[in-house]
């Protein structure tokens, strides 16, 4: 398979997956400013520090209100981390591999891409956003669940589910990082409902909030979330399922030594903290390694599946 | 209402399916007869159909609009109504095509070697002097098979008297064969009753072949040499047909930074399980732009070093660089010369007349007559940079006349021909359109042409212009045994190219 292709395939299952969270997590977030009791109001900032995004969002606009983080973080075609910006970068990436994808991939691509063009700006009133993020999120879904229920098993879908599991690892994170500044900060009472709801949205956000009750209870609490989030292979948005995911793809690939070295290193980091009972201080620091960990896994992959950048192979030249 | 030929003007022109009004050739009775029996909406219903079928099937081109900045995808334009040729004609022009390129490929060869063709005064030494796409790098080189032009696709048209003439030779990278095949398959779904009846040979050996061409450049004797298609990428206007024949041939479709070339002279492509040899490369991308290297410097689309693997002996390219040579419009004035020379054989299909502005008695026969001629440029194409002189302005006419006197050498002149037509559907009719022909003929081991070829129509009317960019569609191409049974090969014509 050429590592052009593999790399197409890799970014455009990378950008689904972040456009599909990133819709969540406005819609999350919008909802839970329904229902925070006064006084509470971590507003939507965080939002923007989590993706990175600060310094492009403060050149745009004055202040973190509502419909300016909105507008940024589905409209902005400018922002990396916008998700107009993924849904079209996932398309430029499919462009190019459609004869390796099943044709569907391609149509559902065009058609959300489509759908965000002509909606954008009903989707920013908060009467249509709902139906607006609920459709880019189903199509996310949809784009995935077709690879993964009719692609051979072949390396071409290594790379779909590499793409797709170190970016969900990767967002996972982040959410995480973005509630503990918040929640861990707040002085609450760790059963007040304000409380609960900053971990609800973390789970919201990711998918998870209702496999979280089949499998924990109905109770919200910190160290049950941070141990399902992190630590539950059984959960397929956990940190580790999708490490585990990576691992076992990488397995089926040529040349991966250098990539499971880099794998296991994070993984181990994870095994020996003990997550649920980590101090906040700690716990940022936690994420911070494994984030680090996940730049370490892509670059590695990088490094031996895709095509040499221009600078590289002329630095390997001299 | 039935499409009606009582008003179809057939006597301005050539009509390629009626001798007069309402009076089909023999070959066409049983198509005019079904169009006597289908209504116009019917018509119109299955050209819909056809529309359809295509955006469906995703058959597209791309064009740069400044609207939005960029290439976008266009639905191929394609009419139903197919072109009929029949087959004894077929086999005439089939003939002057192998003809045609066995001269060309020749004459290739010997203009990177020895220049027989100069030292003998056939052709005058300016002509390759001012040869932009003659390739210095290229002289003394002998690739596989001693071929240079392995896909040629030549331009015919037919003019007022029925006679087939050939209009230019493309060498360099010619397009267009994806959409005669895809033509056939919509054509299909369009006319099915019509198959039954005709049972048009079959055009879609054309993959095959051109694989086995491939394969037979191969410098490594394998079972399974690796092929690969090399495109300039997304934005290029035939990316479509890049990624239709590398999937219909089973090989990778890679660009310029897939492939580089080791310290070894061999060519190599990156994929995940690290480098891997490729054999042969049909390349979609200009000599110019093909090696940084050898040609132009600043070009991101090429493969450095590729000239040097391929002098090497160590990659077999398709054309060959340098095969451009012979696609000027200075040169393809002495082709019929060509052939006399090389293959001691009379032309079968004859050039247009054509008058070389290089020399002094017919460039002034061109000044003289500009009103009346079509003037070409050398060594554009795609139909850019003419001057068609019936129909210009006085301004026009003196302004090309300057553009002459100053380079001659650069220019060419034709009289205006007066094009064949097919009818065609224009809205809930049949009107007749002018149309070309472009077959292809592959030259390997041996030397094959299409069934048929690509039938381009100028839709506007009254146009001449038949370029998918302005405003042309296309047209399937049937090659048809009207009754008369006959044991030849239905596999298109291939004839012993022998050691050239």
């Amino acid at each position: 398979m050429l590592s052009r292709v593999a790399e197409n395939v890799y970014w455009m299952c990378r950008y689904i997956e972040r456009a599909e969270d990133i819709a969540r997590v406005v819609s999350v977030n919008a909802n839970l400013q329904l229902d925070l009791p006064r006084g509470i109001d971590p507003g939507w900032k965080p939002l923007i520090d989590t993706l990175g995004a600060n310094t492009l969002f403060e050149e745009r606009h004055k202040d973190y209100r509502e419909r300016s983080v909105i507008q940024f973080l589905l409209g902005d075609r400018d922002s990396p981390s916008s998700v107009s910006s993924c849904l079209r970068m996932a398309r430029e990436n499919c462009r190019t591999v459609r004869d390796i994808l099943p044709p569907e991939a391609w149509h559902y691509l065009n058609e959300v891409q489509l759908y965000v063009d002509e909606n954008l700006e009903s989707g920013l009133t908060k009467k249509g956003r709902h139906e607006f993020l609920g459709r880019i999120v189903r199509s996310c879904q949809m784009s995935i669940g077709l690879l993964g229920s009719v692609m051979t098993r072949d390396v071409a879908y290594q790379f779909v589910r590499l793409g797709r599991n170190l970016e969900r690892a990767d967002m996972t994170t982040r959410f995480l990082d973005m509630r503990l500044a918040v929640a861990d900060a707040d002085d609450m009472p760790e059963m007040s409902s304000g409380h609960a709801l900053q971990w609800g949205i973390v789970l919201g956000a990711l998918s998870a909030y209702h496999m979280y009750r089949r499998k924990m209870g109905a109770q919200v609490q910190r160290q049950h979330v941070l141990w399902f989030l992190f630590n539950d292979d059984e959960s397929p948005r956990s940190f580790m399922h999708c490490l585990n995911a990576v691992e076992e793809s990488l397995g089926m690939l040529t040349n991966n030594h250098p990539c499971l070295l880099a794998v296991r290193g994070v993984v181990n980091e994870l095994e020996q903290t003990k997550v649920e009972t980590l101090e906040p201080g700690s716990l940022e620091a936690l994420i911070d390694r494994l984030q680090r960990g996940l730049q370490d896994i892509h670059r590695t992959i990088a490094r031996m599946y895709f095509l040499p950048s221009p600078a590289e192979s002329q630095e390997a030249d001299h | 209402m039935p499409v009606d030929f009582n008003r179809y003007p057939a006597d301005d022109f050539f009509d390629e399916m009626l001798v007069k009004s309402d009076q089909a050739r023999p070959h066409a009775f049983g198509l005019k007869e079904l169009l006597g029996t289908l209504d116009d909406k019917e018509l119109a219903g299955r050209q819909a159909s056809a529309e359809l079928a295509i955006r469906q099937m995703g058959i597209t081109f791309s064009v740069y609009t400044e609207a939005e900045q960029g290439m976008i995808d266009r639905a191929w334009p394609f009419d139903i109504l197919p072109r009929i040729i029949p087959r004894e004609e077929w086999r005439r022009v089939e003939a002057g095509l192998i003809q045609r390129a066995r001269a060309l490929n020749l004459f290739i060869d010997d203009i990177y070697h020895d220049q027989r063709i100069i030292a003998e005064g056939v052709l005058p030494p300016h002509v390759l002097a001012k040869s932009k796409n003659f390739r210095p790098q290229c002289v003394g080189v002998s690739p596989p098979l001693g071929v240079w032009a392995h896909i040629c696709g030549s331009d015919l048209v037919r003019d007022h008297d029925g006679t087939i003439y050939v209009l230019e030779d493309n060498l360099r990278v010619p397009s267009g064969v994806s959409y005669m095949l895809e033509n056939r398959q919509v054509t299909k779904h369009v006319f099915p009753e019509l198959f039954e009846r005709y049972a048009p040979l079959p055009v879609d050996a054309y993959t095959a072949r051109l694989n086995a061409m491939l394969a037979d450049l191969s410098p490594r004797r394998t079972e399974r040499p690796e092929i690969v298609v090399l495109t300039p990428g997304i934005f290029n206007s035939a990316y479509f047909e890049h990624a239709y024949l590398a999937q219909e041939m089973g090989c990778e479709l890679v660009e310029g930074r897939d492939l580089f070339v080791d310290d070894d002279d061999c060519v190599y492509m990156h994929t995940v399980s690290g480098p891997q040899r490729v054999d042969v490369i049909y390349r979609r991308i200009d000599d110019d732009f093909m090696d940084p290297e050898a040609f132009r410097p600043e070009s991101m689309l090429g493969v450095p070093g590729l000239l040097r693997a391929w002098k090497a002996g160590n990659v077999g390219l398709a054309n060959a660089p340098g095969a451009g040579v012979a696609d000027d419009k200075v040169v393809y004035a002495f082709v019929p010369d060509f052939i006399r020379f090389y293959l001691d054989e009379e032309p079968l299909i004859p050039n247009v007349p054509t008058y070389c502005c290089m020399f002094e008695e017919e460039c002034a026969y061109v000044l003289a007559n500009l009103d009346k001629l079509v003037v070409k440029p050398a060594n554009e194409s795609g139909g850019y940079g003419m001057l068609m002189g019936a129909s210009a302005s006085r301004a026009e006419r003196e302004r090309f006349a300057e553009l002459i006197k100053k380079d001659p050498r650069n220019y060419i002149a034709q009289p205006t021909l007066r094009l064949s037509t097919v009818p065609t559907v224009i809205g809930h009719g049949v009107e007749p359109r002018h149309v070309d022909l472009r077959p292809f003929i592959l030259s390997g081991r041996s030397t094959y042409v299409t069934m048929g070829g690509l039938t381009r129509v100028a839709l506007r009317k009254g146009s001449l212009v038949v370029n998918s960019s302005q405003g042309g569609g296309s047209k399937d191409t049937w090659i048809v045994d009207w009754g008369i049974a006959d044991g030849g090969s239905a596999d298109g014509g291939i004839v012993d190219g022998g050691e050239v």
